[in-house]
């Protein structure tokens, strides 16, 4: 009962994943109104030579809070689930 | 603890190492790389170490409680540079044009300069600290805790 | 559609990474097999948002001594980096809690470790 649910739902799911690998944009060639405004401007605007590192600090820089609180976050669980309990002397 | 052989290798190449690190994270407005690739090439020096010196001698020089300072120090530093240009929008680059860090280079491919990008260099240190401190914690904890599940049994 | 059905290759390996995770995760039952499942779910993700991005013939998108030609998207690559850092956060306190569950129940079957059952 188990493996017949399992075979007909992931059949469903990887259908729809190869009709999105034919529907979707051919590949090299993507829209890219944002992206040319970005690398056109970004020796004026920020004055880095490194397009990505702009992106990640200065126009997303947002993101890159949350992505450090997650860091923060995981880090502190790991420590905490490995404490080890004080004897008292 | 592994042969002698091993040990002096590894405290040949963690100079190396951690110098490479560094580099990445200091550079990152110039060339690919930036705060987390430096901090992750740092952490695999002190896994390094980890591996080679066994986790109960690198326990002895290496805290947990100097690792949580330097992570915390990272993120507030971070948030600190982001509160910087608030009389305009949050996250705003107020240093470009500026004395410190502030040249704008020219258009097109250049050689790079390396008193650029205003505000940059400072989060790429900031957040680079933060993921040093943050894999090394993660590693010293769990080789610290796998030793002792094998004393136990 | 003018140009016909275009026939990507990167995508199709994509397709084939999230479906190979998917089976992964619905069909095993010793935990370490299922934070595998979980790892190439995360790897087959980053895969797709790096090839949303590449254009024909381009270079990295970086000024610094760059060669001649049309540069690459930058914005999904830095998305790829934040999901790179979160996978492996996620990845660290997964092995965290199986390590956990062995030393308190004894195995690692998903199946015999329901002590609140019944």
């Amino acid at each position: 009962m188990r493996k017949i649910a399992i075979a007909v739902s992931l059949s469903i799911f990887i259908a729809f994943l190869i009709a999105t690998a034919f529907l979707i944009h051919p590949f090299g060639y993507p829209p890219s109104e944002m992206d040319d405004y970005i690398i056109e401007n970004t020796q004026s605007e920020t004055g880095a030579n490194n397009a990505v590192t702009a992106v990640v600090f200065d126009y997303r820089g947002f993101d890159t809070l949350g992505e450090a609180t997650i860091l923060f976050t995981a880090v502190t669980g790991v420590v905490m689930l490995f404490r080890r309990k004080k004897r008292e002397k | 603890m592994m042969s002698k052989i091993v040990r002096t290798m590894a405290s040949l190449l963690i100079l190396f190492v951690l110098i490479y690190g560094l580099y990445i994270i200091m550079h990152g407005h110039l060339t690919p790389g930036g705060g987390f690739q430096g901090g992750a090439v740092f952490a695999s020096g002190i896994a390094l170490l980890i591996v080679a010196f066994g986790s109960d001698n690198v326990h002895k020089s290496l805290k947990e409680h100097h690792l949580s300072i330097l992570e915390s120090g990272g993120a507030l530093i971070f948030i600190g540079l982001a509160f910087g240009g608030l009389a305009i929008v949050f996250f705003y680059n107020f240093l470009v044009g500026s004395s410190i860090f502030g040249h704008i280079p020219p258009s097109g491919p250049n050689p790079g300069d390396i008193w650029t990008a205003g505000v940059i260099p400072f989060m790429n240190i900031a957040v680079g600290l933060k993921v040093l401190a943050g894999l090394s914690a993660i590693l010293l904890v769990m080789a610290l805790a796998t030793t002792l599940m094998e004393v136990e049994e | 559609m003018t140009q016909g059905i275009p026939f990507n290759v990167p995508f199709l390996a994509v397709a084939a990474l999230i479906g190979i995770a998917f089976y992964i995760i619905l069909s095993q039952r010793n935990l370490i097999k299922l934070v595998m499942g979980l790892s190439i779910l995360a790897s087959g993700v980053n895969l797709f948002l790096i090839t949303l991005g590449y254009r024909e013939g381009g270079v990295a998108p970086i000024y610094t001594h760059a060669p001649a030609g049309i540069m690459v998207l930058p914005v999904p690559q830095a998305l790829t980096l934040t999901s790179i850092v979160i996978a492996v956060a996620c990845l660290a306190l997964m092995l965290s809690m199986v390590i956990h569950i062995y030393r308190h129940t004894g195995s690692t079957d998903s199946e015999k470790s329901r002590i609140m059952k019944g």
